[in-house]
């Protein structure tokens, strides 16, 4: 994150000079002064912590079937602290497994939606012209699809989606946001006087573009991709909870609820749980993606 | 006006040649043999080989295409294979009808509870009121819709007397008994959204000079704050509902599942898993063509509102 500095205030940048601060770690001051903005990073890399360590904080393995404890209510039984399934797996164990799947599709398809949404509306912002008008076409097709009804039927053929699949169809269908606004980015910061500058002193539009534009678009990037993780997570469980998303048996949030669905009267446990998860960490990400957003630019705000 | 209209109507139709191409594809690749789906296990080779081109399965990709774009344009969205080749139309419009009533249903709970619990944020800033209603309108946006249709489902249904699941259209009143919940749960996000919005357009109003005359010349706070600030308030708030629509014939595919009503969403899904190709082709074809029109009605209804909008 080395240089936000077009999209900070000037008094910010004065400051900065004054203090011996980069407008980065004055960003950053700024949004630990917000306490839902901590409180979302607080739960966010909770969330990231307990992914990582899924395999040694689990109590059991996600996929132990126990014919001797099946459909045990939360705190029945000493060793399954949240109850157990219809299969009698450990639903503490399947939660924090969950917690790894939903990261890294979150992070994954995030990652392609970024990349696709750099590159198309850099290109775009950059060169202009006739390149731009295709482009711009092709951004407003994407926006207008129904993207859980497009991302369903391309599920639905492969018969048993890998997650690389689900990546790419999520990031694939969410990059249009990012585009619009590297885009709209580039087209202001090319016309500036280190661009100008730069390119008197030779350099090709390869080197201006990603060496000189693209540092400056970090900040609203950073932004977005921490909302649209929120969104991925959130779409991964609809696509799951439709049967389309994870597969067993890699336990899913979604896949999880759908699958507490026919003993949701007498187990509501097991959807309580699995559900709760996916509001605590999409309310994180949600709130620290506002926080870096007020922090970073207040005039992304809506 | 005229120009951005037909710039908008233009737009469209490189979408849905677009939505056709990926449904098409799709469907065209699809595991499942819709000649065997029709003629049953029994069927000997021979047999299904005649079957798959009496259905214009054997020719290439292309030619398939255009027949099938051909008789899109006529209104004809084939046969599902798995209903024992029941018309695709006719499915389409038996369970949109039902989809359709319950984003109308959605709609209006999002119009009615948002705009309520916004005017009384609005109207006592920083009171229990307030911060009340901003923390459910926070946990509007972040529940997803399966997981709130689940608990309402569980802890609320049974309480007051309400089906938890299935659609009864015996009677106008049975059919918003079975649809209540399904829109609440369905509505919740506008519903959060709609309540920031006129919380703080109501606020920016209410601190106007208008309302400070009306005010003094001695209006009841009642009539201030309906009939001055709140149809002051209105034009972003309709905006935002508009906008919403699209989201929420999403939100109704994973909504029906839930509460298993026999929508056009619940039918896609079903299709999915039954193989179906044309019901999937035609079904995800029809709710895109719907949840284009409404966004561009919205953005032609803004447009008209906003000249701005025009020239952007």
């Amino acid at each position: 994150m080395s240089g936000s500095s077009a999209t900070v205030g000037r008094d910010a940048l004065a400051g900065a000079a004054r203090e011996g601060r980069s407008p980065t770690a004055l960003a950053f001051r700024r949004m630990f002064r917000s306490q839902t903005a901590v409180a979302g990073l607080g739960i966010t890399v909770a969330l990231v912590v307990t992914g990582l360590l899924a395999p040694w904080l689990a109590p059991n393995e996600y996929w132990r079937i126990s014919r001797e404890a099946v459909m045990q209510a939360p705190g029945a039984h000493p060793a399954h602290v949240l109850g157990t399934d219809e299969l009698g797996r450990d639903v503490l164990s399947r939660l924090l497994y969950g917690a790894r799947i939903s990261l890294l599709l979150g992070v994954g398809a995030t990652g392609v939606a970024v990349v696709v949404g750099v590159v198309l509306g850099a290109v775009s912002g950059y060169l202009g012209g006739w390149v731009d008008m295709l482009l711009q076409r092709v951004t407003d097709t994407f926006m207008a699809l129904p993207t859980l009804l497009v991302a369903i039927a391309v599920t639905a053929i492969v018969e048993r989606p890998t997650l690389t699949t689900l990546f790419l169809v999520m990031g694939f269908l969410s990059w249009t946001t990012v585009a619009r606004v590297v885009r709209g980015q580039v087209l202001a910061l090319r016309e500036n006087d280190y661009a100008v500058a730069a390119r008197s002193l030779g350099a090709g539009d390869g080197r201006i573009l990603f060496g000189h534009l693209l540092p400056n678009c970090v900040g609203p990037i950073v932004v977005l991709g921490t909302l649209l993780v929120a969104s991925m997570i959130l779409f991964e469980a609809g696509l799951s909870f439709l049967g389309l998303g994870v597969q067993p048996p890699y336990p899913s949030w979604g896949r999880m609820l759908l699958d507490a669905k026919p003993f949701m009267e007498e187990s509501p446990w097991l959807m309580v749980y699995p559900g709760a998860a996916i509001v605590l960490t999409v309310l994180g990400l949600n709130f620290f993606g506002d926080g870096l957003r007020d922090a970073f630019d207040p005039r992304m705000k809506v | 006006m005229g120009a951005y209209v037909l710039r908008r109507l233009m737009l469209v139709v490189p979408v849905l040649l677009l939505v056709s191409l990926i449904v098409f594809t799709l469907s065209y690749h699809m595991p499942g043999d819709p000649a065997r789906l029709l003629m049953g296990q029994a069927a000997d080779e021979e047999t299904l080989a005649l079957k798959r081109a009496e259905l214009g399965l054997d020719r290439p990709f292309g030619v398939q295409y255009v027949s099938y774009l051909g008789k899109l344009a006529r209104g004809d969205l084939g046969k599902s294979y798995a209903k024992k080749g029941k018309g695709v139309g006719e499915i389409v419009r038996e369970s949109f009808a039902v989809t359709l009533r319950l984003a109308v249903l959605a709609t209006l709970v999002s119009i009615v509870f948002g705009i309520a619990a916004g005017v009384a944020a609005a109207v006592k800033p920083y009171s229990w009121v307030d911060y009340g209603s901003m923390l459910l309108a926070l946990l509007g946006v972040s529940l997803p819709v399966f997981y709130l249709g689940f608990l309402l489902i569980v802890f609320v249904a049974r309480n007051v007397g309400l089906r938890t699941a299935g659609f009864d259209d015996a009677t106008l009143w049975s059919q918003f008994a079975s649809l209540l919940l399904p829109a609440i749960a369905l509505g919740a996000l506008s519903t959060a959204i709609v309540a920031r919005l006129t919380r703080s357009t109501m606020l920016e109003i209410l601190g106007q000079d208008f309302v400070r005359t009306a005010r003094a010349k001695g209006l009841a706070e009642r009539a201030v704050v309906l009939r001055h600030a709140l149809r002051n308030a209105a034009i972003p708030i309709v905006t935002v509902v508009g906008a919403n629509l699209g989201g929420l014939l999403m939100g109704a595919v994973l909504t029906e599942t839930v509460f298993s009503l026999p929508g056009l969403g619940r039918e896609i899904v079903n299709a999915i898993f039954q193989r179906d190709r044309e019901l999937i082709a035609g079904g995800v074809l029809f709710m895109s063509l719907i949840f284009v029109a409404v966004n561009l009605a919205v953005d032609l209804t803004y447009a008209w509102f906003d000249p701005r909008v025009r020239y952007e």
